[in-house]
Protein backbone atom coordinates (compact mmCIF):
# COMPACT_ATOMS: atom_id res chain seq x y z
CA UNK A 1 0.00 0.00 0.00
CA UNK A 2 1.66 3.19 -1.23
CA UNK A 3 0.91 7.02 -0.03
CA UNK A 4 2.03 10.18 -1.74
CA UNK A 5 3.21 13.37 0.23
CA UNK A 6 0.31 14.94 -1.25
CA UNK A 7 -2.45 12.62 0.21
CA UNK A 8 -0.89 13.08 3.57
CA UNK A 9 -0.75 17.03 3.00
CA UNK A 10 -4.27 17.14 2.38
CA UNK A 11 -5.24 14.89 5.13
CA UNK A 12 -3.29 17.33 7.57
CA UNK A 13 -5.00 19.88 5.99
CA UNK A 14 -8.09 18.47 7.12
CA UNK A 15 -7.00 17.81 10.25
CA UNK A 16 -7.39 13.77 9.71
CA UNK A 17 -3.33 12.85 9.78
CA UNK A 18 -2.31 10.14 12.01
CA UNK A 19 1.06 11.49 13.37
CA UNK A 20 3.30 9.38 16.06
CA UNK A 21 6.96 10.38 17.23
CA UNK A 22 9.40 8.32 16.32
CA UNK A 23 9.72 6.70 20.39
CA UNK A 24 5.71 6.08 20.35
CA UNK A 25 5.46 4.52 16.72
CA UNK A 26 7.53 1.77 18.28
CA UNK A 27 5.15 0.47 20.81
CA UNK A 28 2.48 1.23 17.86
CA UNK A 29 3.98 -1.32 15.78
CA UNK A 30 4.33 -3.99 18.46
CA UNK A 31 0.74 -3.76 18.91
CA UNK A 32 -0.50 -3.53 15.26
CA UNK A 33 1.86 -5.10 13.22
CA UNK A 34 3.59 -3.29 10.02
CA UNK A 35 0.99 -4.06 7.30
CA UNK A 36 -1.77 -2.26 9.32
CA UNK A 37 -0.01 0.33 10.95
CA UNK A 38 2.10 1.43 7.51
CA UNK A 39 -1.65 1.71 5.92
CA UNK A 40 -2.73 4.11 9.32
CA UNK A 41 0.11 6.21 10.16
CA UNK A 42 0.58 9.26 7.79
CA UNK A 43 3.62 10.84 9.76
CA UNK A 44 5.97 9.81 12.30
CA UNK A 45 8.52 13.12 13.38
CA UNK A 46 12.03 12.63 14.68
CA UNK A 47 14.16 14.91 17.13
CA UNK A 48 17.89 15.47 18.05
CA UNK A 49 19.01 18.65 20.45
CA UNK A 50 23.44 18.27 20.63
CA UNK A 51 26.01 20.62 20.41
CA UNK A 52 26.73 21.28 16.37
CA UNK A 53 29.57 22.74 15.62
CA UNK A 54 29.08 23.23 11.86
CA UNK A 55 27.10 25.82 12.16
CA UNK A 56 25.95 29.67 11.40
CA UNK A 57 24.13 32.21 10.26
CA UNK A 58 24.29 35.17 7.46
CA UNK A 59 23.42 38.58 7.96
CA UNK A 60 22.69 41.22 6.12
CA UNK A 61 22.91 44.86 8.15
CA UNK A 62 22.10 46.98 5.26
CA UNK A 63 23.90 49.90 4.09
CA UNK A 64 25.12 52.66 6.13
CA UNK A 65 25.26 56.60 5.00
CA UNK A 66 27.99 56.69 3.53
CA UNK A 67 28.35 53.34 2.21
CA UNK A 68 30.88 50.65 4.11
CA UNK A 69 32.39 47.69 2.35
CA UNK A 70 33.27 46.12 5.16
CA UNK A 71 36.55 44.06 5.71
CA UNK A 72 36.76 43.14 9.59
CA UNK A 73 34.21 42.93 11.60
CA UNK A 74 33.28 41.98 15.19
CA UNK A 75 29.77 41.45 16.80
CA UNK A 76 30.20 41.65 20.44
CA UNK A 77 33.90 41.37 20.24
CA UNK A 78 33.80 37.90 17.96
CA UNK A 79 35.13 37.97 14.39
CA UNK A 80 32.57 37.53 11.76
CA UNK A 81 33.76 36.47 8.62
CA UNK A 82 33.34 39.42 5.72
CA UNK A 83 34.88 37.84 2.93
CA UNK A 84 31.25 38.39 0.87
CA UNK A 85 29.55 41.40 -0.20
CA UNK A 86 29.77 44.76 1.61
CA UNK A 87 27.48 44.67 3.94
CA UNK A 88 27.07 40.75 4.47
CA UNK A 89 28.45 39.05 7.41
CA UNK A 90 29.02 35.07 8.17
CA UNK A 91 28.53 34.15 11.81
CA UNK A 92 30.81 31.10 12.58
CA UNK A 93 29.61 29.00 15.89
CA UNK A 94 33.10 28.14 16.70
CA UNK A 95 34.22 31.81 16.57
CA UNK A 96 35.88 32.95 19.67
CA UNK A 97 37.15 36.40 20.95
CA UNK A 98 40.61 37.46 19.98
CA UNK A 99 40.81 37.61 23.82
CA UNK A 100 39.68 34.64 24.82
CA UNK A 101 42.63 33.44 26.88
CA UNK A 102 41.52 29.67 25.48
CA UNK A 103 43.97 26.81 26.42
CA UNK A 104 46.48 29.32 27.77
CA UNK A 105 44.31 29.25 30.79
CA UNK A 106 44.22 25.03 30.73
CA UNK A 107 41.17 24.08 31.24
CA UNK A 108 39.64 27.27 28.57
CA UNK A 109 36.07 28.13 29.40
CA UNK A 110 35.03 29.79 26.28
CA UNK A 111 32.31 31.57 27.81
CA UNK A 112 31.04 33.24 24.80
CA UNK A 113 31.49 32.49 21.10
CA UNK A 114 29.65 32.55 18.05
CA UNK A 115 27.21 29.96 19.40
CA UNK A 116 26.79 32.45 22.45
CA UNK A 117 25.88 35.47 19.72
CA UNK A 118 23.80 33.67 17.88
CA UNK A 119 21.83 32.92 20.57
CA UNK A 120 21.86 36.44 21.70
CA UNK A 121 20.89 37.63 18.43
CA UNK A 122 17.99 35.24 18.17
CA UNK A 123 16.80 36.12 21.48
CA UNK A 124 16.85 39.92 20.28
CA UNK A 125 19.37 41.28 22.38
CA UNK A 126 21.49 44.38 21.58
CA UNK A 127 24.58 43.15 19.45
CA UNK A 128 27.90 45.42 19.56
CA UNK A 129 29.06 46.13 16.24
CA UNK A 130 32.98 47.60 15.76
CA UNK A 131 33.64 47.14 11.58
CA UNK A 132 36.76 48.74 8.99
CA UNK A 133 37.09 48.73 5.91
CA UNK A 134 39.96 50.23 3.51
CA UNK A 135 37.61 52.58 1.92
CA UNK A 136 36.68 52.98 -2.27
CA UNK A 137 35.56 55.12 -4.08
CA UNK A 138 31.90 53.77 -4.03
CA UNK A 139 32.27 52.41 -0.04
CA UNK A 140 34.03 55.50 0.88
CA UNK A 141 33.22 54.59 4.88
CA UNK A 142 36.35 53.08 7.02
CA UNK A 143 34.70 52.38 10.66
CA UNK A 144 31.62 51.81 12.22
CA UNK A 145 30.86 51.88 15.79
CA UNK A 146 27.54 50.52 16.96
CA UNK A 147 24.96 48.03 17.75
CA UNK A 148 21.72 46.58 16.63
CA UNK A 149 19.39 44.16 16.74
CA UNK A 150 17.67 41.57 14.82
CA UNK A 151 15.31 43.41 13.90
CA UNK A 152 16.95 46.32 12.92
CA UNK A 153 18.89 44.20 9.77
CA UNK A 154 17.73 42.87 7.00
CA UNK A 155 18.50 39.41 6.63
CA UNK A 156 19.51 36.69 9.43
CA UNK A 157 19.48 33.21 7.71
CA UNK A 158 20.57 30.12 9.59
CA UNK A 159 22.99 28.31 7.47
CA UNK A 160 24.93 24.75 9.03
CA UNK A 161 26.70 23.21 6.79
CA UNK A 162 27.05 19.91 8.93
CA UNK A 163 24.35 19.03 11.29
CA UNK A 164 22.75 15.80 12.44
CA UNK A 165 24.94 13.61 11.72
CA UNK A 166 23.49 9.48 11.60
CA UNK A 167 25.60 8.13 14.29
CA UNK A 168 28.33 9.13 15.94
CA UNK A 169 31.49 7.96 18.20
CA UNK A 170 31.19 6.81 21.58
CA UNK A 171 34.62 8.39 23.53
CA UNK A 172 36.97 6.88 25.95
CA UNK A 173 40.01 7.66 27.01
CA UNK A 174 42.49 4.91 27.98
CA UNK A 175 45.47 6.97 28.58
CA UNK A 176 46.70 7.68 32.28
CA UNK A 177 45.64 11.38 32.26
CA UNK A 178 41.96 13.23 31.56
CA UNK A 179 41.51 15.06 28.53
CA UNK A 180 39.02 17.66 27.76
CA UNK A 181 37.62 16.95 24.61
CA UNK A 182 34.46 18.05 22.03
CA UNK A 183 32.96 14.84 23.85
CA UNK A 184 33.35 16.09 27.52
CA UNK A 185 36.11 15.33 30.17
CA UNK A 186 37.08 11.58 29.92
CA UNK A 187 38.57 10.42 32.85
CA UNK A 188 41.64 8.30 32.74
CA UNK A 189 41.87 4.51 32.47
CA UNK A 190 38.37 4.15 30.85
CA UNK A 191 37.03 6.37 33.77
CA UNK A 192 33.80 7.27 31.44
CA UNK A 193 32.16 6.43 28.08
CA UNK A 194 30.47 10.22 26.65
CA UNK A 195 27.94 9.69 23.65
CA UNK A 196 26.05 11.97 22.06
CA UNK A 197 23.09 10.86 19.52
CA UNK A 198 19.57 11.15 20.04
CA UNK A 199 19.42 7.06 19.26
CA UNK A 200 16.06 5.73 17.96
CA UNK A 201 14.89 9.60 17.87
CA UNK A 202 17.82 10.53 15.97
CA UNK A 203 16.46 11.90 12.42
CA UNK A 204 18.97 10.00 10.00
CA UNK A 205 18.62 7.01 12.40
CA UNK A 206 14.92 6.92 11.36
CA UNK A 207 15.68 6.82 7.38
CA UNK A 208 19.16 5.30 6.82
CA UNK A 209 18.58 4.87 3.56
CA UNK A 210 17.25 8.66 3.09
CA UNK A 211 14.31 7.76 1.14
CA UNK A 212 12.39 10.86 2.04
CA UNK A 213 14.76 13.27 3.52
CA UNK A 214 16.26 14.85 0.75
CA UNK A 215 17.47 18.49 -1.06
CA UNK A 216 14.37 20.51 -0.23
CA UNK A 217 12.75 18.96 2.98
CA UNK A 218 10.80 21.28 5.42
CA UNK A 219 12.26 21.17 8.91
CA UNK A 220 11.95 21.65 12.62
CA UNK A 221 15.08 23.65 13.14
CA UNK A 222 16.04 26.11 15.78
CA UNK A 223 12.30 26.27 16.92
CA UNK A 224 11.09 27.62 13.53
CA UNK A 225 11.06 25.52 10.13
CA UNK A 226 14.06 25.17 7.99
CA UNK A 227 14.80 23.15 5.01
CA UNK A 228 17.66 20.23 4.06
CA UNK A 229 19.88 22.03 1.08
CA UNK A 230 22.33 19.58 0.73
CA UNK A 231 24.19 16.39 1.86
CA UNK A 232 26.31 18.23 4.66
CA UNK A 233 29.85 18.00 4.94
CA UNK A 234 32.04 14.68 5.75
CA UNK A 235 28.62 13.12 4.30
CA UNK A 236 29.62 9.47 4.45
CA UNK A 237 26.92 7.14 3.25
CA UNK A 238 29.09 4.25 1.85
CA UNK A 239 29.74 2.94 5.81
CA UNK A 240 29.19 -0.05 6.79
CA UNK A 241 25.51 -0.89 7.85
CA UNK A 242 24.24 -3.87 10.18
CA UNK A 243 21.01 -5.44 9.14
CA UNK A 244 18.48 -2.91 10.31
CA UNK A 245 20.45 -0.70 7.73
CA UNK A 246 22.26 1.31 10.32
CA UNK A 247 25.53 2.61 9.80
CA UNK A 248 28.06 1.07 12.53
CA UNK A 249 29.71 4.55 12.56
CA UNK A 250 29.21 8.45 11.82
CA UNK A 251 28.09 8.25 8.15
CA UNK A 252 25.26 10.79 6.54
CA UNK A 253 24.93 14.51 7.53
CA UNK A 254 22.82 16.98 6.06
CA UNK A 255 23.37 20.97 5.48
CA UNK A 256 20.37 22.92 6.90
CA UNK A 257 18.91 26.28 6.24
CA UNK A 258 16.18 28.55 8.01
CA UNK A 259 14.93 32.05 8.67
CA UNK A 260 16.97 32.90 11.70
CA UNK A 261 14.69 35.81 12.96
CA UNK A 262 11.53 33.03 13.37
CA UNK A 263 13.52 30.73 15.30
CA UNK A 264 13.97 30.57 18.77
CA UNK A 265 16.82 31.17 21.80
CA UNK A 266 15.52 28.02 23.40
CA UNK A 267 16.49 25.90 20.45
CA UNK A 268 19.51 27.26 19.61
CA UNK A 269 21.81 27.51 22.76
CA UNK A 270 24.97 28.99 22.68
CA UNK A 271 27.62 26.37 24.23
CA UNK A 272 30.89 26.17 26.18
CA UNK A 273 33.07 23.25 26.48
CA UNK A 274 35.26 23.16 28.78
CA UNK A 275 39.18 22.68 27.40
CA UNK A 276 37.79 22.59 24.19
CA UNK A 277 35.92 25.65 22.25
CA UNK A 278 32.57 27.48 21.47
CA UNK A 279 30.08 25.63 19.56
CA UNK A 280 25.87 26.04 19.21
CA UNK A 281 23.72 23.17 20.34
CA UNK A 282 20.91 22.74 17.90
CA UNK A 283 17.62 21.50 17.97
CA UNK A 284 16.37 19.28 14.46
CA UNK A 285 13.19 17.70 14.21
CA UNK A 286 12.52 15.98 10.77
CA UNK A 287 8.81 14.60 9.50
CA UNK A 288 9.16 11.10 7.96
CA UNK A 289 6.15 10.55 5.48
CA UNK A 290 4.96 6.98 5.41
CA UNK A 291 4.75 6.20 2.16
CA UNK A 292 4.79 2.47 2.35
CA UNK A 293 6.02 -0.24 5.20
CA UNK A 294 9.83 0.32 4.39
CA UNK A 295 9.57 3.21 5.49
CA UNK A 296 7.67 2.58 8.38
CA UNK A 297 9.90 -0.33 9.27
CA UNK A 298 12.70 1.85 9.24
CA UNK A 299 11.22 4.17 11.57
CA UNK A 300 10.39 1.55 13.94
CA UNK A 301 14.71 1.33 14.59
CA UNK A 302 15.16 0.80 18.42
CA UNK A 303 18.04 1.87 20.94
CA UNK A 304 19.30 -1.77 21.02
CA UNK A 305 19.30 -1.86 16.80
CA UNK A 306 21.73 1.19 16.81
CA UNK A 307 25.57 0.36 17.56
CA UNK A 308 27.90 2.61 17.68
CA UNK A 309 31.89 2.67 17.57
CA UNK A 310 34.02 3.14 21.38
CA UNK A 311 36.88 5.43 20.21
CA UNK A 312 40.22 5.87 22.07
CA UNK A 313 40.47 10.18 22.40
CA UNK A 314 43.72 9.91 24.14
CA UNK A 315 45.59 8.36 21.17
CA UNK A 316 43.26 6.62 18.43
CA UNK A 317 41.04 9.96 17.34
CA UNK A 318 43.90 12.93 17.58
CA UNK A 319 46.09 10.60 15.49
CA UNK A 320 43.36 9.09 13.19
CA UNK A 321 44.09 6.08 13.53
CA UNK A 322 41.02 4.85 12.52
CA UNK A 323 40.84 2.13 15.16
CA UNK A 324 38.13 1.22 16.85
CA UNK A 325 38.24 -0.48 20.50
CA UNK A 326 34.76 -1.67 20.34
CA UNK A 327 31.15 -1.65 19.88
CA UNK A 328 27.99 -0.98 21.86
CA UNK A 329 24.18 -0.30 21.34
CA UNK A 330 22.39 2.62 22.55
CA UNK A 331 20.06 0.60 24.91
CA UNK A 332 23.12 -0.20 27.06
CA UNK A 333 24.73 3.26 26.17
CA UNK A 334 21.57 4.73 27.85
CA UNK A 335 21.31 2.35 31.04
CA UNK A 336 24.37 4.19 32.14
CA UNK A 337 26.89 1.50 32.58
CA UNK A 338 28.82 -0.36 29.93
CA UNK A 339 31.54 -3.33 30.14
CA UNK A 340 34.63 -2.27 27.82
CA UNK A 341 37.25 -5.83 27.98
CA UNK A 342 36.59 -6.55 32.21
CA UNK A 343 35.73 -3.22 33.15
CA UNK A 344 32.48 -1.45 33.41
CA UNK A 345 32.28 2.14 32.84
CA UNK A 346 29.75 4.64 33.42
CA UNK A 347 28.07 6.31 30.48
CA UNK A 348 27.03 9.98 30.05
CA UNK A 349 24.99 11.42 27.11
CA UNK A 350 26.46 14.97 25.27
CA UNK A 351 22.77 15.59 23.44
CA UNK A 352 19.81 15.90 25.12
CA UNK A 353 17.33 12.95 24.99
CA UNK A 354 14.11 15.11 26.99
CA UNK A 355 14.73 17.86 24.13
CA UNK A 356 15.18 15.84 21.44
CA UNK A 357 11.71 14.17 22.64
CA UNK A 358 10.40 17.47 23.05
CA UNK A 359 11.56 19.16 19.38
CA UNK A 360 9.47 15.35 17.83
CA UNK A 361 6.40 16.32 20.13
CA UNK A 362 6.45 20.04 18.71
CA UNK A 363 6.66 18.92 15.31
CA UNK A 364 3.95 16.25 15.63
CA UNK A 365 1.68 19.58 17.32
CA UNK A 366 2.79 21.17 14.49
CA UNK A 367 1.40 18.64 11.56
CA UNK A 368 -1.80 17.78 13.60
CA UNK A 369 -2.69 21.12 13.81
CA UNK A 370 -2.14 22.39 9.87
CA UNK A 371 1.16 24.78 10.67
CA UNK A 372 3.46 22.10 8.73
CA UNK A 373 3.25 20.78 5.63
CA UNK A 374 5.36 18.08 4.05
CA UNK A 375 7.68 17.97 1.10
CA UNK A 376 9.28 16.14 -1.47
CA UNK A 377 12.74 16.45 -1.88
CA UNK A 378 14.04 17.44 -5.17
CA UNK A 379 17.18 15.58 -4.86
CA UNK A 380 17.60 12.66 -3.14
CA UNK A 381 21.03 13.05 -0.35
CA UNK A 382 24.02 10.73 -2.16
CA UNK A 383 23.05 7.56 -1.04
CA UNK A 384 25.65 3.75 -0.71
CA UNK A 385 25.37 3.59 -4.28
CA UNK A 386 27.49 6.99 -4.72
CA UNK A 387 30.59 5.94 -3.35
CA UNK A 388 31.52 9.00 -1.82
CA UNK A 389 33.44 8.31 1.29
CA UNK A 390 34.76 10.55 3.32
CA UNK A 391 38.36 10.42 3.32
CA UNK A 392 41.50 12.21 4.96
CA UNK A 393 43.16 15.26 3.96
CA UNK A 394 45.10 13.90 0.35
CA UNK A 395 46.75 17.06 0.15
CA UNK A 396 50.82 17.86 0.74
CA UNK A 397 51.36 18.74 4.21
CA UNK A 398 54.23 18.53 6.99
CA UNK B 1 20.35 9.67 66.73
CA UNK B 2 23.82 10.05 65.08
CA UNK B 3 23.38 12.16 61.88
CA UNK B 4 25.75 13.83 59.45
CA UNK B 5 25.22 17.75 57.97
CA UNK B 6 26.83 19.75 55.46
CA UNK B 7 27.73 23.39 56.37
CA UNK B 8 28.96 26.13 55.27
CA UNK B 9 30.87 28.66 57.82
CA UNK B 10 31.65 32.22 57.03
CA UNK B 11 33.92 33.54 59.79
CA UNK B 12 35.11 37.48 59.82
CA UNK B 13 38.83 37.74 60.11
CA UNK B 14 38.93 38.14 64.02
CA UNK B 15 38.23 34.41 64.16
CA UNK B 16 40.52 32.97 61.51
CA UNK B 17 43.11 32.29 64.35
CA UNK B 18 40.97 30.68 66.46
CA UNK B 19 40.57 26.83 66.41
CA UNK B 20 37.00 26.17 65.66
CA UNK B 21 37.14 22.94 64.43
CA UNK B 22 39.06 21.75 67.39
CA UNK B 23 36.36 22.71 69.59
CA UNK B 24 33.69 20.68 68.05
CA UNK B 25 35.45 18.13 68.43
CA UNK B 26 36.61 18.69 71.87
CA UNK B 27 32.92 19.87 73.38
CA UNK B 28 30.71 18.54 71.23
CA UNK B 29 32.32 15.39 70.20
CA UNK B 30 31.89 16.00 66.33
CA UNK B 31 33.63 14.28 63.77
CA UNK B 32 34.04 16.47 61.29
CA UNK B 33 35.55 16.51 57.02
CA UNK B 34 36.47 19.62 55.77
CA UNK B 35 35.09 19.36 52.29
CA UNK B 36 36.38 22.75 51.04
CA UNK B 37 38.76 25.56 52.56
CA UNK B 38 38.69 29.33 50.99
CA UNK B 39 41.23 32.14 53.27
CA UNK B 40 40.25 34.98 51.42
CA UNK B 41 42.89 37.64 51.79
CA UNK B 42 41.02 40.99 50.72
CA UNK B 43 37.55 41.11 52.71
CA UNK B 44 39.37 38.98 55.21
CA UNK B 45 36.14 36.31 55.78
CA UNK B 46 37.62 32.49 55.85
CA UNK B 47 35.02 30.36 54.25
CA UNK B 48 34.92 26.07 55.44
CA UNK B 49 32.52 23.78 54.46
CA UNK B 50 32.64 20.85 56.88
CA UNK B 51 30.51 17.60 56.87
CA UNK B 52 29.68 17.18 60.73
CA UNK B 53 28.94 14.14 61.94
CA UNK B 54 27.22 13.52 65.78
CA UNK B 55 24.01 12.97 67.53
CA UNK B 56 21.27 15.59 66.45
CA UNK B 57 21.39 17.57 69.65
CA UNK B 58 25.40 17.83 69.90
CA UNK B 59 25.13 19.48 66.10
CA UNK B 60 22.23 21.49 67.23
CA UNK B 61 24.80 22.96 70.17
CA UNK B 62 27.58 23.08 67.90
CA UNK B 63 25.96 25.53 65.63
CA UNK B 64 24.30 27.53 68.46
CA UNK B 65 27.96 27.47 69.46
CA UNK B 66 29.39 28.70 66.31
CA UNK B 67 26.40 31.39 65.86
CA UNK B 68 27.49 33.11 69.26
CA UNK B 69 31.24 33.63 68.34
CA UNK B 70 30.74 35.32 65.23
CA UNK B 71 30.64 32.26 62.79
CA UNK B 72 27.69 32.71 59.98
CA UNK B 73 26.35 29.46 58.96
CA UNK B 74 24.37 28.29 55.71
CA UNK B 75 23.27 24.39 55.26
CA UNK B 76 25.22 23.67 51.74
CA UNK B 77 22.45 23.12 49.19
CA UNK B 78 21.72 26.69 49.12
CA UNK B 79 24.94 27.12 47.52
CA UNK B 80 24.50 25.28 44.00
CA UNK B 81 21.76 26.93 41.86
CA UNK B 82 20.35 24.68 39.26
CA UNK B 83 18.98 26.88 36.63
CA UNK B 84 15.93 24.27 35.27
CA UNK B 85 15.25 27.56 32.65
CA UNK B 86 18.88 27.33 31.13
CA UNK B 87 19.44 23.22 31.53
CA UNK B 88 19.06 21.28 28.39
CA UNK B 89 19.10 18.14 30.40
CA UNK B 90 22.67 16.92 29.10
CA UNK B 91 24.59 14.73 31.52
CA UNK B 92 28.28 16.43 30.94
CA UNK B 93 27.58 18.00 34.98
CA UNK B 94 26.88 13.96 36.30
CA UNK B 95 29.53 12.58 34.35
CA UNK B 96 32.25 14.63 36.42
CA UNK B 97 29.94 15.27 40.25
CA UNK B 98 31.83 12.89 42.43
CA UNK B 99 29.10 12.34 44.88
CA UNK B 100 26.49 11.60 42.15
CA UNK B 101 24.49 14.68 43.20
CA UNK B 102 23.70 15.45 39.50
CA UNK B 103 22.60 12.17 37.73
CA UNK B 104 20.71 10.96 34.41
CA UNK B 105 17.46 8.70 35.29
CA UNK B 106 17.35 6.20 32.34
CA UNK B 107 14.86 5.44 30.07
CA UNK B 108 13.71 9.00 29.19
CA UNK B 109 17.20 10.49 31.00
CA UNK B 110 15.99 13.50 32.70
CA UNK B 111 18.83 14.95 34.69
CA UNK B 112 18.06 15.10 38.80
CA UNK B 113 19.98 16.77 41.30
CA UNK B 114 19.92 15.63 45.35
CA UNK B 115 21.23 18.49 47.15
CA UNK B 116 21.71 16.52 50.53
CA UNK B 117 24.36 14.55 48.04
CA UNK B 118 26.17 17.55 46.80
CA UNK B 119 29.90 17.89 48.31
CA UNK B 120 30.41 21.87 46.93
CA UNK B 121 33.01 20.65 44.80
CA UNK B 122 31.69 23.03 42.23
CA UNK B 123 33.15 20.51 39.12
CA UNK B 124 29.70 21.02 37.90
CA UNK B 125 29.61 24.63 37.42
CA UNK B 126 32.94 24.39 35.75
CA UNK B 127 31.67 21.97 32.74
CA UNK B 128 27.92 22.87 32.36
CA UNK B 129 27.76 24.10 28.56
CA UNK B 130 24.94 26.30 29.50
CA UNK B 131 25.77 28.42 32.46
CA UNK B 132 23.00 26.22 34.14
CA UNK B 133 24.69 25.68 37.23
CA UNK B 134 25.82 28.39 39.15
CA UNK B 135 26.93 29.77 42.57
CA UNK B 136 24.10 31.39 44.71
CA UNK B 137 26.12 31.91 48.04
CA UNK B 138 30.28 33.02 48.38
Amino acid sequence: MQKTIDEINEKIKKGKAVVFTAEEIIEVTKEEGFKKTARQVDVVTTGTFGPMCSSGAFINLGHTRPRMRITKAWLNDIEVFCGIAAVDLYIGATQISDNDPTNTEYPGRFKYGGGHLIEDLVAGKKIKIKALSYGTDCYPKKELKGEFTIHDINDAFLFNPRNCYQNYNVAVNTGKEKIHTYLGILKPNLGNANYCSAGQLSPLMNDPEYRTIGIGTRIFLGGGTGYVVWQGTQHDPTVLRNKRGVPVSGSGTIAVIGDLKKMKPEWLRGTSIIGYGASLTVGIGISIPILDEEILRYTCITDSDIVAPVVDYSYDYPNLTGRIIGEIDYASLKSGRISIGNKTVPTFPISSYPRAQKISKILKSWILSGKFYLTSSVQRLPGKESGIKFKPFRGRYK
Amino acid sequence: MELSKRVVLHFPEKLVEKPITYELVKNYNIVFNILKAKVAVDDGEGMLLLELTGTDENIGKSLKYLKEIGVKTEPLTRDILWSKDDCIMCGICSSICPSHAFYLKPPQMTLEFEPEKCIGCEECLRVCPYNAIRLKLM
